[in-house]
């Protein structure tokens, strides 16, 4: 499943994000604990990046100085990130159902010290998109054609921090950072409208000076377009609206605020499973 | 290099000495960045920023994401620096410095400036007294307090050459100036300046000049005060606190910061695994100052040499019981 040279075609896609849906209900379901509703809503927009040839990368070389940068801000999805970057060949398949147990590479929120390929620790939300950014700054003093991809919570924009890198991002025309807001409509306690609504969030961005695309979030040749269309966006970054439904794929996880951050049990692991087969 | 007799003439503030030493870094290594929050003309990046613009960040009153842009910089090769006044860059900054920097092990050079209280007219809302404490509790992190411009730049200098990342912390008062331009330094190495086996002052930033007062002024009636300079307060110089308790027996630790969770604090803790002795402390006393001059202000709230000599004449007496 090489990543660099050789995007994969739809069905490949479509393939692997079921095969990362099942990473991720087995991890969660492993661990008893952990966060599958918000990485399920994610797995097109991070399948698109490593394996659509969005994100120009080698797992063989992960420090690459021009490789494209990711950063999950939203680091308690992590089981989509570890899931895809496994697959991408960046650390061991078989040691996914470790995850967050002691010494284990996959902690339960994103940390470098013991997984080194990926860009940052995350876990504490609002501060992706500020690295990112600094990333993109480093690779326009070194001239590189680096791009710095960082994808948000809906819930996770609500951190005042995230507006402060937005006008930062926009007032210095960073157009090799890209946000991608996993926009599915639920944060832990309900859903976002109830809690501290966004909209108009594509307003919100643009009046903060940023190219904004909506799209289907699930809809792979729709991310894919919008990937392009913000590698195409020069003079200002880009944000991502995807649209998405948290607990994608598994019918009794979707759009139920209980799957934020509750681990299935063995009967609905199974159950998960047979819709993912 | 101890001695007996410091002209302390006036110097430069520390600040300045930062400014200078980011300029001369800057032309040295085309790697070096700096991020500032609008401060710029105050912390004294801006003759950066004047001679390297492209790689100024002006980041806006915004310093929790002025942190996280340094980490990432940081995470991308770059030596970067980030400044503001101390109680900003460290208080609203903490969180990023906590998760972008000290946690992932990312290397972020940050300097406070404005630090203590001797900021003055002011006032409290811009006085940073609980900066060294916050550093001090970011794991990996060294923290360092120079007493004067020179040491301020040779400090800055190895800071940047540390591959961790360090808190660095300024002044906006001039300060006298304690060292010879060739003087040189080490980060974690204390300095002892003056000899004596009575009594240790240990002190940092702007006490030490008022600690190296206190020592003229009790030498003058024959007792002999060992002032160190302890510029780095993280890595400690333990060795340097275990030998003064051995050969002394009291250290007075003066310092421009709250007595909770400064150097004093750290130093009793070193002495209590080497070789336990007296103790006490010049410091903020749970409270916050509040506008004046820097010197009404410093006079006020305890911290001139007056107070350091009192400190140091009550712990002599417990001494000599």
């Amino acid at each position: 499943m090489a990543t660099l040279t050789q995007p994969q075609s739809a069905e490949q896609l479509a393939a692997v994000c079921k095969t990362i849906r099942r990473h991720i209900i087995n991890m969660v379901g492993a661990a008893k604990s952990g966060h599958p509703g918000g990485s399920l809503s994610a797995v097109e927009l991070l399948v698109s990046l490593y394996f659509g040839g969005q994100l120009k990368h080698d797992p063989k070389n992960p420090e690459w100085k021009d490789r494209d940068r990711f950063i999950l801000s939203k680091g308690h999805a992590c089981p989509v990130l570890y899931a895809v970057m496994a697959e991408a060949g960046y650390c061991p398949v078989d040691k996914l159902n470790t995850l967050r147990q002691l010494g284990s590479i996959y902690q339960g929120h994103p940390d470098r010290r013991f997984l080194p390929s990926l860009e940052a620790s995350t876990g504490s939300l609002g501060q992706g998109l500020s690295v990112a950014l600094g990333m993109g700054f480093a690779a326009r003093l070194d001239k590189s054609p680096s791009r710095a991809y960082v994808v948000l919570g809906d819930g996770e924009i609500q951190e005042g921090q995230i507006w402060e890198a937005a006008m930062f991002g926009a007032y210095h025309k960073l157009d090799n950072v890209c946000a991608i807001v996993d926009y599915n409509k639920i944060q832990l306690d309900g859903w976002v409208k109830d809690i501290m609504g966004l909209e108009p969030l594509g307003d919100k961005w643009r009046a903060f000076g940023w190219h904004v695309v909506e799209f289907d979030g699930h809809d792979l040749a729709k991310v894919d377009a919008a990937f392009n269309e913000a590698r195409n966006t020069k003079g200002k970054p880009t944000c991502l609206l995807a649209h998405t439904v948290k607990g994608k794929g598994v019918s009794f996880m979707e759009n139920n605020p209980k799957w934020h951050g509750v681990a299935p049990n063995a009967d609905e692991i199974a159950a998960a499973l047979k819709e993912l087969a | 290099m101890t001695q007996t007799k410091f002209e302390l003439k006036m110097g430069g503030a520390t600040r300045a000495a930062f400014g200078k030493a980011l300029v001369e870094l800057g032309r040295e290594n085309s790697n070096v960045v700096v991020c500032d929050a609008d401060l710029s003309k105050s912390t004294n990046t801006a003759g950066f920023a004047k001679e390297f613009p492209e790689r100024f960040f002006s980041c806006g009153i915004a310093e929790a994401n002025m942190v996280a842009i340094g980490a990432g910089l940081a995470s991308a090769g770059k030596v970067a620096f980030v400044s503001s006044f101390s109680c900003f860059v460290l208080n609203k900054g903490f969180e990023q410095l906590r998760v972008t920097a000290a946690y992932p092990q990312v290397p972020i050079k940050v300097v406070g400036t404005h630090s203590g209280i001797s900021i003055g007219e002011d006032g409290p809302s811009q006085m940073s007294i609980e900066d060294i404490a916050l550093a001090c509790s970011l794991p990996g992190f060294a923290v360092i307090d120079p007493a004067d411009e020179v040491s301020m730049k040779s400090l800055v200098k190895s800071a940047a050459a540390l591959p961790g990342s360090v808190f660095i912390r300024a002044g906006r008062a001039n300060a006298p100036v304690i060292y010879g331009a060739e003087h040189t330094f080490e980060i974690g190495k204390a300095i002892g300046l003056t000899a004596g086996n009575d009594l240790t002052i240990i002190a940092h930033g702007l006490l030490v000049a008022e600690a190296l007062r206190t020592s003229m002024a009790l030498g003058a009636e024959g007792v002999g005060v060992r002032v160190i300079d302890m510029h780095t307060i993280k890595p400690l110089d333990e060795a340097a606190i275990a030998k003064a308790a051995r050969e002394t027996g009291a250290i007075l630790v003066a310092e421009e910061h709250l007595v909770d969770g400064g150097l004093g604090v750290r130093v009793a803790q070193s002495v209590t695994k080497s070789h336990p002795c007296l103790m006490d402390y010049v410091g903020i006393q749970n409270t916050y100052a509040e506008s004046g001059s820097p010197e009404a202000v410093l006079d006020k709230y305890g911290l001139v040499a007056r107070d350091v000599t009192a400190a140091a004449r009550r712990l002599l007496a417990r001494k000599r019981g």
